[in-house]
């Protein structure tokens, strides 16, 4: 038997007992480094368990992450959750299998093809004679390490893999089962608020907190440098606590933000650093329609529902944690780096919280927490942020600039494509710098500098030109990242990342090339795409819309009524293939009447949680195009309330229809990303294809729309 | 100034003691260890914490306990056991329509907004069976769910009344 190498992350975590326990009472543990942000990642692991077990899927237990016994599997982001996690899970089920089919071919003193399993009972083919898992576990040791000797199964022979089975968390939350990290209680809770500055670089010029520590229910009153914090009995005791105490605290602020409506100058200001990112041919211009245009996007918060929570206890110098971060082992590692002591000190578990699209203030409150509950040693903190600094206080996906030029000749091949980028680094997530990536770090008496952001890390794509470099096959282009230093806006990554506005930029911008060469644009972009994958998509959201039986598709009705548009991408070149057709009603305002996806993300876990994903991501970008732009004056963020920073209601959100092509030879990639610059794009496409008016900066709001209205 | 008062919550009466003003979704969740209504904003414009007050759709974060005082107040723990339905869900128990429709839907990511709505829905269904989907969408407008899932959503409701429909008529 030939041994494949392991998946990168079975490698990291060789020992099988560290991946599954096989339980005497029927119940198989998984465990997994990947954990849930409500995308079904978990409930996709325990199919594939289930599947490369031969048990049942409702056997198996998603058991939480957490640094003491989960696999390491570094940060659950990039949707790479089920291209990793799951690769590596699938080998190591497929070895306890194997292990188990061993166990029983020496109790049965049987050989192993006379073996087959079938929900955890180990069968001999053409007799009664059987063993199952449960008595077998004593005598499997699973304390050993992947050898990547037994194989996984083959495509053909699946039979779980790409049913559409329901997610198990899924009763739990309809229910009301207390499985946030919200929801916890330990024995002598108390419960924490903290009091943030007013504006990123605010200097605590006074401050007295003796009348807060009389307040009723008030039990301690945290002041370290500029981080406040009050811990009390009851939670609407913190929380008047906290209102009190902000009120004691006087502060020095300064104007250092930049001018929120002139993002793109900002941006195109800053010092940065040439990055050339792909150059080939020699641009043409001859006999042709040349087109240039920029595309920008402003900064978006994550806007989770539900703000950032986490619970500490610290007790005779040992740290446990409890909280919804992405990252429990690398956070664990700047928490410790924060407090001066050793990592081993702290054990940090993964306990679920409102949903979760990219670096927000998960890590953060896990850092508040401990600093909350050193003041009352032995009681654990429950720390929760108000919903107002969920939103001026988390990092926020970077403000991001595209300009681009490009040629059509006139037998309609585009000889020269220019695509250049502004964006600063998007990657500042704990553990991967010198200084700690964590808020109240920077807020310390012994403040840490906060750390300057990378864009590329080890194994993943550098963050800002994702998608940059096209995917059509153009014989002359040319490139270029401005790479920018850290912006005076504390940013993180979110959702697609740079993928996000360089697919609206390129996707945009082959609609304008079309347009101005007279072409039907989406006839523009298969006549230069040769990936097979790539035009089935298109033609699947083409036909499935109905654009493909349109006549009319040029910008030419200005009638104030319905139009369609097409975006494509393969986010980041590697992940799923994804082509939308949005359908819009534009006048005044924008109404997306009708967004239809087609996606292909290789071999189809759970096709139902796919389309769930692919659904949710539509939505958001609907929300993100027609709505989302934070705010602030030179001096504080000022986007803090639903109010200030509305996102897609029930009554504006589009019904959405996904059509999968299922791939069941190619390795599963991840689609969590996958549509949002394509959905942009469609949408600005179709609202040009209405009104023939083109808004390139985001978002697409009745101000631009009336601008964009008058200027043509 | 910390007072005694009294509420049915879920069909039981629970005495509770702390400040009058106290916000009471703090109270349902702190004292009385009902989890299932979430907090959100804290400002009464997410719907995340939604419970009946009465069989009416209120927001527990900003109705102070005072306004509960002798009042019924049902919460997603206890809209299963309205007896109109005696399906078990998951092992767990008995499921509302509502409830067992967003199963069947699939409908939510996080599922940290869903109870809200679930409750939001429950008020609505009550005093108006057979919602038309406008009807649907503008009374739970003031829910938000960031995970976008509201088509999904906007399905399971519409299967709930549906079903429920069904079993009265
Ligand atoms: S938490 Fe009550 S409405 Fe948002
Ligand atoms: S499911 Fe996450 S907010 Fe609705």
């Amino acid at each position: 038997m030939t041994s494949e190498p392991l998946p990168p992350s079975l490698a990291r975590n060789r020992r099988l007992d560290r991946w599954v326990e096989i339980r005497t009472d029927g119940v198989v543990e998984v465990r997994t480094g990947k954990v849930e942000i409500g995308q079904g990642i978990v409930s996709a692991l325990a199919q594939i368990a289930a599947e490369e077990l031969d048990v049942d899927y409702t056997r198996i237990r998603m058991i939480p992450a957490d640094t003491g016994r989960s696999p390491n599997e570094g940060v659950t982001a990039g949707s790479r959750s089920t291209m990793d996690g799951g690769g590596a899970l699938r080998q190591a089920c497929a070895e306890v299998r194997d292990a188990f089919l061993q166990a029983a071919a020496r109790r049965l003193d049987a050989g192993i093809d006379e073996l087959f399993v079938r929900d955890g009972t180990i069968h001999r083919k053409a007799s009664n004679e059987s063993a199952t898992y449960w008595e077998l576990s004593a005598e499997v040791d699973l304390a050993r390490d992947a050898d990547g000797r037994a194989a996984p199964k083959r495509a053909d022979q699946l039979t779980l893999v790409g049913k559409p089975l329901p997610r198990l968390d899924l009763p739990d939350k309809v229910t009301g089962a207390g499985v946030y990290v919200h929801d916890l209680e330990l024995p002598g809770m108390l419960h924490g608020r903290v009091v943030r500055p007013p504006s990123y670089g605010a200097v605590l010029k006074a401050f007295d907190g003796t009348r807060i520590e009389t307040m009723p229910g008030v039990r301690a009153v945290v002041r370290d440098g500029r981080f406040l914090g009050v811990v009390a009995a009851r939670e609407e005791q913190a929380v008047a606590a906290a209102a009190a105490l902000a009120r004691c605290a006087a502060w020095q602020e300064a104007a250092d933000l930049p001018d929120v409506d002139a993002l793109p100058t900002f941006l195109r200001s800053r010092p940065s650093q040439v990055k050339v990112l792909s150059e080939k041919g020699v641009p043409q211009d001859k006999g042709a329609h040349a087109v240039s245009a920029s595309y920008s996007r402003p900064f978006l918060a994550h806007a989770s529902i539900g703000p950032a929570c986490a619970v500490a206890r610290v007790q005779a110098g040992a740290i446990e944690v409890w909280c919804q971060s992405q990252s429990i082992h690398p956070t664990r590692l700047d928490i410790a780096k924060t407090l001066g002591v050793a990592p081993d000190t702290i054990t940090v578990r993964h306990v679920q919280g409102a949903g979760c699209y990219g670096h927000n203030a998960a890590d953060d409150a896990a850092l508040d927490a401990v600093l909350l509950a050193r003041a009352v040693q032995g009681h654990p903190v429950r720390l929760q942020w108000s919903h107002e600094d969920e939103l001026a206080w988390s990092p926020f996906g970077p403000a991001m600039l595209v300009a681009m030029n490009g040629t059509v000749d006139d037998a309609g091949r585009i000889v020269n494509w220019r695509h250049e980028l502004w964006s600063n680094p998007h990657i500042a997530r704990p553990g991967l710098q010198e200084s700690p990536s964590l808020l109240a770090a920077w807020h310390l008496g012994q403040p840490f500098a906060q750390p300057p952001g990378i864009d590329s890390l080890p194994g993943i794509q550098p963050t800002s030109e994702r998608n940059a470099v096209p995917i059509y096959d153009f014989a002359n282009q040319r490139v270029v990242l401005n790479a920018l230093d850290r912006l005076p806006v504390r940013t993180g990554t979110l959702r697609a990342i740079g993928g996000f506005l360089n697919t609206f930029a390129i996707e945009c911008f082959m609609d304008e090339l079309a347009h101005a060469a007279g072409i039907e644009p989406v006839e523009l972009r298969l006549k230069h795409l040769s990936d097979a994958r790539a035009i089935a998509v298109i033609e699947a959201a083409r036909e499935r819309s109905g654009l493909a039986s349109r006549s009319r598709h040029d910008g030419s009705g200005r009638d104030g009524s319905r139009g369609m548009g097409l975006g494509f991408a393969r986010y980041s070149n590697e992940a799923a293939y994804a082509a939308v057709v949005a359908e819009v009603e534009a006048g005044e305002t924008i109404r997306v009447v009708r967004v239809v996806a087609a996606v292909d993300c290789g071999r189809t876990i759970n096709p139902n949680g796919v389309a769930n994903q692919v659904e949710g991501g539509i939505v958001q970008t609907v929300s993100w195009v027609l709505k989302e732009q934070v705010r602030f004056d030179r001096t504080r963020i000022t986007t803090r309330t639903w109010d200030d920073y509305p996102i897609l209601r029930f009554s504006e959100a589009p019904p959405v229809e996904v059509s999968i092509i299922d791939r069941p030879d190619q390795p599963s990639l991840g689609v969590g990303e996958a549509v949002a610059g394509p959905v942009a794009a469609a949408i600005a496409n179709a609202v040009f294809d209405a009104i023939g008016v083109r808004v390139r900066d985001l978002p697409l709001t009745r101000e631009r729309l009336l601008a964009a209205i008058d200027d043509t | 100034m910390t007072q005694t008062i009294e509420l049915n919550v879920n069909g039981a009466r629970r005495a509770v003691t702390a400040d009058p003003a106290t916000p009471l979704i703090y109270v349902l969740r702190n004292d009385l260890k009902l989890k299932g209504t979430r907090f959100g904003c804290g400002a009464g414009v997410c719907g995340c914490c939604t419970v009946l007050l009465d069989g009416r759709g209120i927001q527990s974060c900003n109705t102070p306990l005072s306004a509960a005082d002798g009042r019924e107040v049902t919460t997603i723990e206890g809209l299963g056991g309205e007896g109109q339905s005696g399906e078990r869900m998951g092992g767990k128990a008995a499921a509302h329509p509502l409830q067992q429709a967003f199963v069947d839907e699939q409908a939510g990511q996080c599922g940290y907004c869903l109870t809200g709505i679930v409750m939001g829905a429950a008020a609505l269904l009550r005093r108006n069976p057979s919602p038309t989907e406008a009807e649907i969408r503008s009374e739970l407008d003031i829910h938000l769910c960031r995970c976008g899932a509201y088509d999904r959503i906007l399905r399971a409701i519409r299967r709930a009344s549906e079903t429920m429909g069904k079993r009265s008529g």
